[in-house]
């Protein structure tokens, strides 16, 4: 089933042409891995899903439909609900851990008290977070390692309900028992959730990734099976790429 | 031959200078807070805090100038903080650097350098004789507004730039709009620049002279509405010293001010610090 339709879909930083025509489906219940090297457009990629590429004055063109809706009809901050973006870095909000997880649910409604509590345990256990910080509800939210704030962000995310969540290259800055833990999170969440997930690191989307896509200075040069792709891909590009020849 | 210096004589050099200036500075701090303290000090005592002014000031107390500056210092913080905070926001956040971002920096920067003194004579001419406002506190608290606005502004701006476009990509991310943005995320993050701001504007307000002079006037009754006359801390200094009606009451009177600058700052930075630890 397809969770995400992507036609003819370009996008421009000013005169700076970032995607170039990418057309593509997201399926349902599946993880996307998005490779490529640097400025091959899978971070405009991203923002382009959830429109967050409007507070960078950029513009697209093309259509994108979320469920059979096109995503240019939903009032944005749903949209922004409905599709989740989990940054490269880390970055907790000013204030506690709880006020972290609490900080999107609240904007799009008012809560009972124990209604934010319940949200905030099982988006903290759905990040594999909670035994960790069930102590330290109350204590900032950066005084939490790197792994443990990346966890956080996701849980965050979490929080809101998500259908489509979004990962930009989110263990770049991790440690390789943290990147573990998240790849964990994210295999376990797939019957729920949709991922695309970009990383610089093929082998990461060769471990988890469904299908991969692989981007090419914002064209799409290839998606396919993810096992297709790492063994035999269709262009000698791809080839080149995963075999670190460029990139 | 030539004469050359080490690497670790020259960072000897470097240091002893630097730590020179250091000492100069802070000397030169001590030394006048020490001058006057240890002229006013010896003046000071709950009866000259609590009890009114007689005789011009040779005899009694400061009551009622310790009154007239709170209110004016009140009046004028809680009139140009909103203002200050609010246009900082509209510029940063609302004008993208434009012209008229230009604009408004340019002349908030050219305010903030006017001599104190053209603010009195304004505040003068317009609150006190065309507004009809009289000689009053309210007269003086919105000269000293309108002193401390560009201070406040320049201060805010400052502090919202520093907020990491990460926070604010966070926001929009969870489906936060502008305004939740801005009051959630970015100005808690930037309170502590802020209130720096505003206690530079409370020290600004609480030493002026010569824009309250002319606004707040000189008297030395107490105060009993935002319509009376009075006279602050400084002014009542400056007419103590320079009218030599009593320079112990002057130095007395300086020695208050001071402490109650420090107290102020004091204070602040104690709320910015258990604000940070509650934040960050």
């Amino acid at each position: 089933m397809i969770k995400v339709a992507i036609k003819n879909l370009s996008l421009f930083y000013d005169t700076i042409q970032a995607l170039k025509n990418i057309s593509l489906n997201v399926e349902k219940n599946e993880i996307l891995g998005v490779i490529g090297p640097a400025n091959s457009g899978k971070s405009s990629f991203l923002r382009a899903l959830n429109r967050l590429y409007e507070i960078d004055y950029a513009r697209i063109s093309g259509t994108i439909v979320l469920d059979d809706t096109d995503i240019f009809t939903i009032p944005i901050n749903d949209l922004r609900r409905r599709v989740g973006l989990i940054f490269a870095t880390p970055v907790v909000l000013p204030g506690s851990i709880q006020k972290n997880i609490c900080y999107g649910p609240k904007l799009h409604r008012k809560f009972e008290k124990g209604e934010l509590d319940k949200i905030v345990f099982s988006a903290l256990n759905a990040a594999n977070l909670w035994k960790e910080v069930k102590d330290r509800l109350k204590d900032s939210a950066s005084t939490l390692s790197g792994g443990q704030q990346q966890r956080l962000c996701i849980a965050r995310t979490l929080a809101m309900g998500p259908e489509v969540i979004m990962m930009d290259e989110p263990c770049s800055g991790l440690d390789p028992i943290s990147t573990a833990k998240i790849e964990a999170t994210m295999l376990e969440l797939k019957e729920k959730y949709t991922f695309i997930l970009v990383t610089n690191n093929t082998k990461q989307a060769a471990r988890v990734a469904n299908r991969t896509a692989f981007f090419l200075s914002g064209e799409l040069i290839e998606i396919d099976k993810t096992e297709k792709i790492f063994t035999n891909p269709a262009d000698s590009k791809t080839d080149g790429y995963i075999r670190g020849k460029f990139g | 031959m030539t004469f050359r210096i080490g690497p670790r004589t020259n960072q000897i050099i470097a240091y002893s200078i630097l730590l020179l200036m250091t000492l100069i500075t802070v000397i030169v701090l001590f030394f006048i807070i020490g001058y006057v303290f240890k002229n006013g000090i010896g003046q000071l005592s709950l009866e000259f805090l609590t009890d009114k002014t007689r005789e011009m000031g040779k005899e009694g107390g400061i009551f009622p100038s310790i009154l007239g500056t709170f209110f004016v210092t009140i009046f004028a913080v809680v009139i140009a903080t909103p203002l200050g905070v609010g246009s900082a926001v509209y510029l940063v956040e609302y004008t993208r650097g434009g012209l008229i971002h230009r604009i408004i920096s340019f002349g908030a920067d050219c305010l903030a350098g006017v001599p104190s003194i053209i603010y009195g004579l304004f505040g003068f001419i317009f609150f006190v004789i065309t507004l009809n406002l009289g000689w009053s506190i309210i007269s003086g608290g919105l000269t000293l507004a309108v002193m401390i606005i560009p201070t406040i502004i320049r201060t805010t701006e400052e502090a919202i730039k520093a907020v990491p476009h990460s926070f604010r990509e966070i926001s929009y991310s969870l489906g936060g709009g502008k305004l939740d943005t801005i009051l959630k995320v970015v100005l808690p993050t930037s309170l502590p620049g802020i209130l720096t701001g505003v206690i530079l504007g409370i020290g600004r307000a609480v030493g002026e002279t010569a824009a309250v002079i002319f606004t707040a006037g000189s008297s030395l009754g107490i105060p009993t509405s935002a319509f009376s006359s009075t006279r602050t801390l400084a002014v009542h200094f400056y007419i103590l010293a320079r009218e030599g009606i009593s320079m112990p009451k002057a130095y007395a009177t300086a020695t208050v001010l001071i402490i109650i600058i420090l107290l102020v700052n004091f204070i602040a930075y104690r709320l910015m610090h258990r604000f940070m630890e509650r934040y960050y």
